[in-house]
């Protein structure tokens, strides 16, 4: 009983680390180039998706799990893995694999995007 | 001989400011002189656009309201802003029912009008004319850079949107404040093309002017009592120093840059304010009450702007920037 | 001037405008990216451990934890905070999905004055759209790749 929840406790310890630490190397980056959000997004994607494509992402996810999958890299991963899976049941499988595994993110993107921009206006900064 | 400046022999006056300023701006040194101090800067409006319009047309109706005339005296308004099509001036010029100039300088937009007006006057051919623009934070960043909701980082050049608007009276008499002299400046470009460090882009520009305005009326530098430039910021100012000075020109002793003062903590703003709301307020209200209190007689408005647009920065151009400078003093 | 000269006198005043850079704070940007990205990968963890009570596992646990998050991103946006995180945090935040979510929602809710077609709709994924663009792209080539080799 002890030794689950420590090992739980040890979890949460990795996925921080590792999260933390792609976020880290993604600072590094912004500090000595002029890139914004936008480009960071893309290329922090690409990474997961190429590094998924040479199947050396998974053994991260494995290690770390929510660390991984959640900075943008797990999203390039999730895609990159639908897409291998779908190649697995032929050619379609390989065209449509990447977007629906990635459908669960971008739907709930939109949907509560359009809902919270209903509600909220956007507001000056104060500083 | 004058090349790119004009001296004014009649002197057209300065007769009146009106000016109008967001709640960070109040929290500066502008707080205490401005017309109206918003505490929201929606302006009781919808969009922040419709904000923008309705300072500017406020900063107008009180420049006429302070020069103790009424709409029908005012013969013409030259105007401008940031926003593309300078919406906000004309839509604010719909409100009046006089003849409407548009003009675009980004932000030296202020001293081009100026210049204009008093032109205009000197030459004859009006009596009073209105000189004025702002600028609005949220609209401007909206338009130049990302939505005002989106966790992005600002890099420690980077400047901040002044939310304000200032317009001036400009007359053929009535008041102490002449517009003596303007010098046109011609477009600069020394190939920056980081649109966050606007302060570098724009100083050679300011210097170009400043030099060029003291050469053709054969002043030193000294002969002011301030040099004001437009929204340099902390980092621009610094190298408009430097650079007059590379020319055998010192006006570090009486040079001030209304961006670099507008804000009183430099938090967030890192280089301090832009924009064309910038120089316009501060000109319009800090500026004109030192200069009608004589604690200042002579000063050198240079308003600097960088005249890029999204689509040029896009694109990987550099950017040109300008700036006109007005000497204004006080005379008998 | 020449051209030449000109790019010379260009390259030498960026120079010179370079050398007054306020200096950045490598450690301590890291530091808050690091502590930030780890706390939002920690409450996707969170997440995991909680649904997996419920009983979700593989594909529908993983989707259900962005979910959750994109939620919450969103939800942050709405109210005008995630701006502020994103502010001192840099990366910290906008890595994780979260700063996904805070990337499409921005935009929708900063030209919803434009109204709800070509305001809202339209201008949704102009920060965003790029990483659907690579990623449908990229997945795409890795699948095909994958189904050449068999």
């Amino acid at each position: 009983m002890f030794a689950e929840y420590l090992d739980v406790l040890f979890m949460f310890a990795k996925a921080f680390a590792v999260g933390g630490l792609i976020c880290a190397v993604a600072q590094l980056i912004i500090n000595f180039t002029d890139w914004t959000s936008g480009k960071i997004l893309v290329y922090f994607m690409l990474a997961g998706v190429v590094l998924q494509g040479l199947g050396v992402y998974q053994y991260l996810v494995d290690f770390a799990g929510a660390g991984a999958t959640v900075p943008i890299c797990g999203f390039g991963y999730l895609l990159a893995n639908g897409a291998i899976r779908g190649a697995q049941k032929g050619l379609f499988g390989a065209f449509t694999g990447a977007l629906s595994a990635a459908s669960a993110g971008v739907s709930a993107a939109v949907i509560f995007s359009f809902i919270m921009a209903l509600i909220f206006r956007s507001r000056s900064k104060k500083n | 001989m004058a090349k790119h400046t004009i001296i004014f022999d009649k002197r057209p006056r300065i007769l009146s400011t009106g000016t109008v300023a967001g709640p960070k701006e109040c929290a500066g040194v502008v707080g205490k002189y401005v017309d109206k101090a918003l505490a929201d800067d929606m302006f009781g409006e919808s969009t922040y656009e419709k904000a923008e319009c309705k300072m500017l047309t406020y900063a107008i109706g009180k420049a006429i309201e302070n020069a103790g005339m009424k709409e029908e005296d005012i013969d013409m308004m030259i105007s401008g802003d940031l926003l593309n099509q300078i919406i906000s001036a004309s839509f604010a010029a719909r409100d009046f029912d006089f003849p409407f100039l548009g003009v675009y300088g980004a932000c030296s937009t202020m001293s081009e009008s100026l210049a204009l007006a008093a032109a205009l006057i000197d030459a004859g051919y009006f009596k009073r004319i209105v000189a004025a623009t702002g600028s609005h934070f949220s609209s401007a960043e909206r338009q130049y850079r990302y939505p005002l909701e989106l966790g992005n980082t600002r890099p420690p050049q980077s400047q901040w949107t002044v939310t304000g608007a200032g317009g001036t009276v400009v007359a053929d008499g009535g008041s102490d404040i002449a517009v003596t002299g303007a010098t046109f400046g011609k477009v600069v470009d020394f190939g920056i093309t980081d649109v966050n460090n606007m302060g570098a882009a724009m100083a050679p520009a300011a210097c170009d002017t400043i030099l060029t305005h003291l050469r053709d009326t054969g002043r030193e530098a000294d002969y002011y009592d301030l040099i004001v430039t437009g929204d340099l910021g902390a980092l621009g100012s610094r190298i408009v120093k430097d650079l007059t000075w590379e020319k055998g020109v010192d006006i570090q002793p009486n040079h001030v840059d209304c961006g670099e003062i507008v804000y009183n903590v430099i938090e967030d703003e890192f280089q301090g304010g832009s924009g064309a709301g910038c120089s316009a307020v501060v000109f319009s209200s800090y500026l004109y009450d030192k200069l009608k209190r004589r604690e200042i007689n002579r000063v050198l408005f240079a308003a600097t702007g960088a005249l890029l647009s999204t689509v040029s920065s896009g694109q990987g151009e550099s950017i040109p920037c300008i700036c006109h400078a007005v000497s204004i003093e006080n005379v008998r | 001037m020449t051209e030449k000269n000109r790019e010379n006198y260009n390259k030498n005043y960026i120079a010179y405008v370079n050398s007054f850079d306020p200096p950045t704070h490598h450690f301590k940007n890291c530091l808050r990216a690091f502590g930030v990205g780890g706390f939002i990968c920690c409450i996707g963890q969170f997440f995991r451990v909680v649904l997996e009570a419920f009983g979700l596992s593989g594909d529908e646990l993983a989707g259900t934890v962005s979910v959750l998050l994109i939620f919450l991103g969103t939800l942050l946006t709405g109210l005008g905070v995630y701006d502020r995180i994103g502010r001192n945090a840099g990366a910290g935040s906008i890595v994780p999905i979260t700063g996904f979510a805070n990337s499409v929602c921005s935009p929708a809710i900063e030209f919803k004055t434009e109204g709800l077609i070509y305001g809202l709709a339209a201008k949704m994924f102009v920060v965003a759209g790029p990483i659907i663009v690579y990623g449908v792209l990229s997945g795409t080539i890795v699948g095909i790749i994958y189904w050449l080799l068999g």
